[in-house]
C-alpha cells in the first residue's frame, strides 16, 4: 500500500508541470474564443453573454493551471487570492453592466437574424 | 505551452480592444475594458510562469482590485453624472432615488 501511494506520488511530481501547462493553455484558448464571441456577435447582449462566460471559465481553468504551476506556497496562495476575487467580481461586473443597459432601456435585436436595418451594426454578412 | 497561453491571451486582448474602440454603444466600451483588465490579469500570471519569475501577482492582485471598481464607478457616473449619489435605496418603489 505504502508502495502504491509512493508510486502515485512519483508519478504526480512528474505530470504536475504537465497538467498545469495544458490547463494554462486551455485556458487562453477560451479567452480566445469569448474574444471572437465578443468582436463577432450582433447585438450587446449576446457579447455580454459571450464575455461574462468565457472570462469565468476561462478565470476559472487557467488559475487551477496556475496553480498546479506553482513552485512555493506564497505563489500558490497569491493565485488563490486573485482566483477567488475573478470569481467574485466579475458575474457581479457583468450583472452591473447588464442592469445599466436594460435601465437605460437598450434593446436587445430580436427576430431571425435580427430586423434588418435596424439596431444592427454592419458585420460583414 | 505556456507560451502558447501567452499568445491566446495577447490576441485575446487584441481582439477586444477592436470592439472597445468601435463599439456602438457605452456599454459595448465598458463591457470591451471590463474584459481586456481580466485578461490582463491573467496574463500577468501566466507571464510570471513564462518568464520563470513569478513576481508579478501583486500587480495582478491590485489590477484585479483596480478593475472592478473602475467598472462600477464608469456605470455610476454615466447612470446618475455624477460621484457623488449615494447608492443606498430610499424607499422600495422608486428605484435607485431616480
Amino acid at each position: 500500500m505504502s508502495e502504491f501511494l509512493s508510486t502515485i506520488s512519483e508519478y504526480w511530481t512528474v505530470f504536475r508541470p504537465w497538467l498545469g501547462a495544458a490547463l494554462s493553455m486551455l485556458g487562453g484558448f477560451l479567452a480566445l474564443v469569448g474574444a471572437i464571441g465578443v468582436l463577432r456577435f450582433p447585438d450587446f447582449y449576446t457579447r455580454l453573454h459571450a464575455a461574462s462566460v468565457t472570462d469565468t471559465g476561462a478565470a476559472l481553468v487557467l488559475i487551477v493551471g496556475m496553480c498546479l504551476l506553482s513552485p512555493s506556497g506564497l505563489v500558490f496562495v497569491k493565485i488563490l487570492a486573485i482566483g477567488i476575487f475573478l470569481f467574485l467580481t466579475a458575474p457581479s461586473a457583468a450583472h452591473a453592466i447588464a442592469n445599466a443597459a436594460h435601465t437605460a432601456k437598450l434593446e436587445p435585436v430580436t427576430g431571425r437574424f435580427g430586423s434588418p436595418g435596424e439596431n444592427v451594426e454592419e458585420h460583414g454578412g | 505551452m505556456i507560451g502558447a497561453s501567452v499568445l491566446f491571451l495577447c490576441l485575446g486582448t487584441a481582439l477586444i480592444l477592436i470592439r472597445a474602440l468601435s463599439g456602438p454603444t457605452l456599454y459595448d466600451r465598458v463591457l470591451a475594458v471590463n474584459s481586456v483588465g481580466t485578461k490582463i490579469v491573467l496574463l500577468l500570471g501566466v507571464l510570471g510562469f513564462f518568464m520563470e519569475r513569478p513576481d508579478f501577482l501583486d500587480i495582478a492582485i491590485l489590477y484585479a482590485l483596480i478593475n472592478f471598481v473602475a467598472t462600477i464607478a464608469v456605470l455610476k457616473f454615466f447612470r446618475y453624472r455624477s460621484f457623488q449619489v449615494t447608492l443606498v435605496r430610499r424607499d422600495a418603489g422608486d428605484a435607485g432615488g431616480r
